[in-house]
């Protein structure tokens, strides 16, 4: 891989901003031009947050195109799936099984939440599925889960762990730093 | 030697860095996405001036000010505060500047955050002034410094226009420290010895005999920018390093901003006129450049601006708007199906019937009360602009107009005096909140009580700015920077209008469906003041609720509280709700609602 489109899916408060900047400035690191674009204003806690990072030699839009997308990080299930339009073929897919209900009721109609998301997304190829709060948790707290995915999605990525460790040590102190290395690292060691 | 850095930075961090590295001292804005970022920057480097103001025509002024004391200044706004900005702005025009002034404003195609998706380069046109658009963020930092000496060169302000995707997305910005120094332009507003301000009352005196003068020495000034920009090296055209000539390319593309980011990804091969600055605009090279390609397009978000433009020229567009949409966002995608006339065989659109997570108050929102209340009442309330614009939502649809800064309470004063003509006696209900109150809800309320007007105005003052992230305000007594400032009295402001004024507690539902029934039926305007701090900005939290399932009979009313901490859980089969207490704040609402008495704290 010569670069990398990467979507980052989820839900506010999940810590993603911070993946796909941390990712962001790996790549940056080892050489590459970087994108990214987030989404930001009325997304308040709660809403669907989408971080796109792109990386290669020279980036144009900040933004990936559908079908285009080779890794996709999914932080809940439904906002993986409200997403995996922008996988291209044989895009990879990394995703926390823990499911986010959207609100109960939206406008006067009371929500179905949809059946087997998980089924779905492991339909396709190249999909691995992860309980990244529980790994969190393990690792000394449930918030560690964005490091837990990072770590998972680090195989799929041309930048080598060292650079993305870097990173987090830059990124945080004292207990946080050793929970959150452990569960980076927790993530990397898993085998499909 | 110089020491390369780089960093990754948005487009207002990278627009505030730019200013700083300038020479930059005085910053003014009034908080709006997408551009609240780049005062929010500047708070944090040292040496400069950094403002939040009550309303973006004062923060404009103040920048002018800024700018005649000697030092660069800038205001920054979202596009919509232009408009608030334009009354100083148009006639700023014509003063000109005595240090360098940049306006930052922020355009928002595809409406993230934003009520309309107005197009700030007509602004430019009108004011005559120039209008750089950077494409990334180190076009955003350089653009800065551009604008800042372009201001002084020509004694013009000018407006740097950024859009959601250049301020929010992040991009390598490379600075070269050591070598860049701040270009020196010695403050023709002092006088050489004493440091007193001189006086150019022609110059500053907008009376009718000087602005004439003024308006002449505009147009010639127009003139010589335009020629500027037939010479400047951020209108250029890309492609031409290919042995390839120009000439013998088939698409020729004219773009700008993001646009260009788009167009270049979607047409690699094409020859393209990539404008940094959009207003006034090359004329000689545009029209050599269409001399040179086959056909030729205009890719620009929003409106035709640069499009109508050329056409006026007398030069021919192929493809511009008839093919690319007057609204939303463009992707690169979208630029290469529209030009190219082919479409993708199966689109890739995302999978039906997955649920939406709209935009929700916090629970534990002050304003959720609030809105409960007011879906029972009878009567039109206008909303304004700020979190409680939720209102207007399902579950309450407790807002029934929503248009701009302040504008609640002028539209339910022009109600009230609608109704008493009709002979219709009901109050109408103007719902504002702290920040925008004192942006410009004060007119209006001094307009309602001078005019006569009679309806239920409600300020939610919940200590903050908090749909743009909980920046403050001369109602939270601290600055920009944080520090202690003088704090406005809300209340004893809207008594000194000459209005009643009431404090109103929205966590107790029976007590404020009460106060609104009696106030409803009494004689004159009212003010309700709520004083309840926002909970997310604050991190106020009780403690969780739950549900005693035994009790709870399924029949849902508690979802009216709209609330995302209440999931509907069967239990034996039947339909019953539960509190996801990870998110439940503890703030009772939803409790209230409960008929069968379900709902329980959690014991420890």
């Amino acid at each position: 891989m010569t670069g990398g489109d990467i979507v980052i899916a989820g839900v506010g408060g999940q810590g993603i901003l911070l993946v796909g900047r941390a990712i962001a400035e790996a790549a940056m690191a080892e050489g590459f031009d970087v994108k990214q674009s987030e989404a930001h204003g009325m997304a308040r806690r709660g809403g669907s947050v989408v971080s796109h990072v792109r990386f290669g030699g020279k980036v144009f839009s900040p933004t990936i195109e559908p079908g285009a997308c080779d890794l996709l990080i999914g932080f809940e299930p439904t906002e993986a799936l409200r997403n995996i339009h922008f996988l291209k073929e044989g895009g990879k897919l990394v995703c926390n099984t823990r499911k986010i209900s959207a609100p109960a009721v939206s406008g006067s109609i009371v929500v179905k939440q949809p059946p087997d998301i998980e089924t779905a997304l492991n339909a396709r190829p190249g999909t691995l599925l992860i309980d990244g709060y529980c790994m969190a948790a393990k690792a000394g707290s449930p918030r560690a889960v964005n490091l837990v995915l990072l770590g998972a999605a680090a195989r799929f990525l041309p930048i080598p762990s060292s650079r993305l460790e870097a990173i987090i040590k830059k990124s945080f102190s004292g207990k946080t730093l050793e929970i959150n290395l452990i569960a980076f690292r927790m993530g990397r060691g898993l085998r499909k | 030697m110089n020491k390369v850095k780089k960093e990754i930075l948005s487009g207002n961090e990278a627009i505030a860095r730019g200013f700083a590295d300038a020479g930059g001292r005085f910053a003014a804005s009034y908080p709006g996405t997408p551009a609240t970022e780049a005062l929010e920057e500047l708070c944090r480097l040292p040496g400069i001036h950094a403002e939040w103001s009550i309303n973006e025509k004062a923060a404009l002024e103040a920048a002018i000010g800024g700018s005649l004391s000697g030092l660069r200044s800038m205001a920054s706004m979202k596009h919509v505060g232009v408009n608030v900005a334009a009354d100083p702005l148009m006639t700023a025009s014509y003063t000109g500047v005595n240090a360098g002034l940049v306006l930052m404003a922020a355009d928002d195609p595809g409406m993230f955050s934003s009520q309309n998706e107005q197009d700030t380069r007509h602004f430019a046109r009108m004011a005559k002034i120039p209008c750089l658009e950077p494409s990334d963020s180190q076009e955003a930092m350089d653009f800065t410094r551009l604008a800042l000496e372009l201001s002084e060169q020509f004694d013009t302000p000018v407006i740097l226009r950024t859009t959601t995707r250049i301020s929010h997305s992040r991009s390598v910005v490379t600075f070269l420290s050591g070598e860049r120094k701040v270009t020196k332009r010695k403050p023709d507003f002092l006088a050489a010895d004493s440091g007193v301000l001189q006086i150019n009352i022609p110059k500053y005196v907008m009376l009718p005999g000087y602005a004439g003068k003024r308006h002449v020495v505009i147009e010639k000034r127009l003139a010589k920018l335009q020629e500027w920009a037939e010479s400047t090296e951020i209108n250029k055209i890309i492609g031409s390093e290919s042995p390839k000539p120009v000439h013998r390319r088939r698409l020729g593309i004219i773009t700008s901003g993001v646009s260009f980011q788009y167009a270049r990804e979607a047409f690699p091969e094409a020859a393209m006129l990539k404008l940094g600055m959009t207003w006034p605009l090359p004329e000689r090279m545009i029209k050599e450049f269409a001399k040179g390609v086959k056909s030729l397009a205009v890719v620009e978000e929003l409106d035709p601006f640069i499009e109508d433009a050329v056409r006026a020229m007398g030069v021919r567009v192929d493809w511009g708007k008839n093919v690319l949409p007057l609204t939303g966002e463009f992707t690169a995608g979208m630029v290469f199906e529209a030009i190219s006339r082919r479409r993708e065989s199966s689109p890739k659109t995302p999978a039906a019937g997955i649920p939406e997570r709209p935009p929700n108050l916090c629970p534990g929102c002050s304003h959720r009360g609030l809105f409960v209340a007011l879906s029972k009442l009878k009567t039109f309330v206008s909303g304004d602009i700020g979190c409680y614009t939720l209102g207007a939502l399902e579950p309450f649809s407790a807002i029934h107009s929503v248009l701009c800064m302040g504008a609640s309470v002028t539209i339910a004063h022009g109600i009230s005096a609608g109704l008493k003509l009709r002979g219709i006696k009901r109050k109408p209900v103007a719902v504002i909140g702290d920040s925008t109150f004192l942006h410009s809800g004060i007119t209006g309320l001094i307009n309602l009580a001078y005019n006569g007007g009679d309806a239920i105005v409600v300020i939610m003052n919940n200590d903050t700015t908090g749909m743009t992230g909980g920046q403050e305000h001369p109602g939270t007594g601290r600055n920009a920077g944080g520090e202690k400032a003088p704090r406005m009295d809300i209340m004893g402001l809207c008594r000194a209008c000459g209005l009643r004024v009431r404090e109103i507690d929205t966590f107790d539902l029976k007590g404020l469906e009460a106060l609104f029934r009696e106030e409803m039926a009494a004689p004159g305007p009212v003010v309700l003041v709520s004083n309840q701090p926002c909970a997310l900005r604050y991190r106020l939290a009780g403690r969780p609720l739950e549900i005693d399932a035994e009790k709870c009979t399924g029949c849902l009313k508690c979802l009216k509280a709209g609330c995302i901490g209440l999931k509907i859980a069967p239990v034996d089969g039947r339909r019953r709700v539960s509190v996801d207490r990870l998110v439940c704040n503890g703030c009772g609402i939803c409790a209230q609602l409960c008929k069968a008495g379900a709902f329980r704290e959690i014991l420890a």
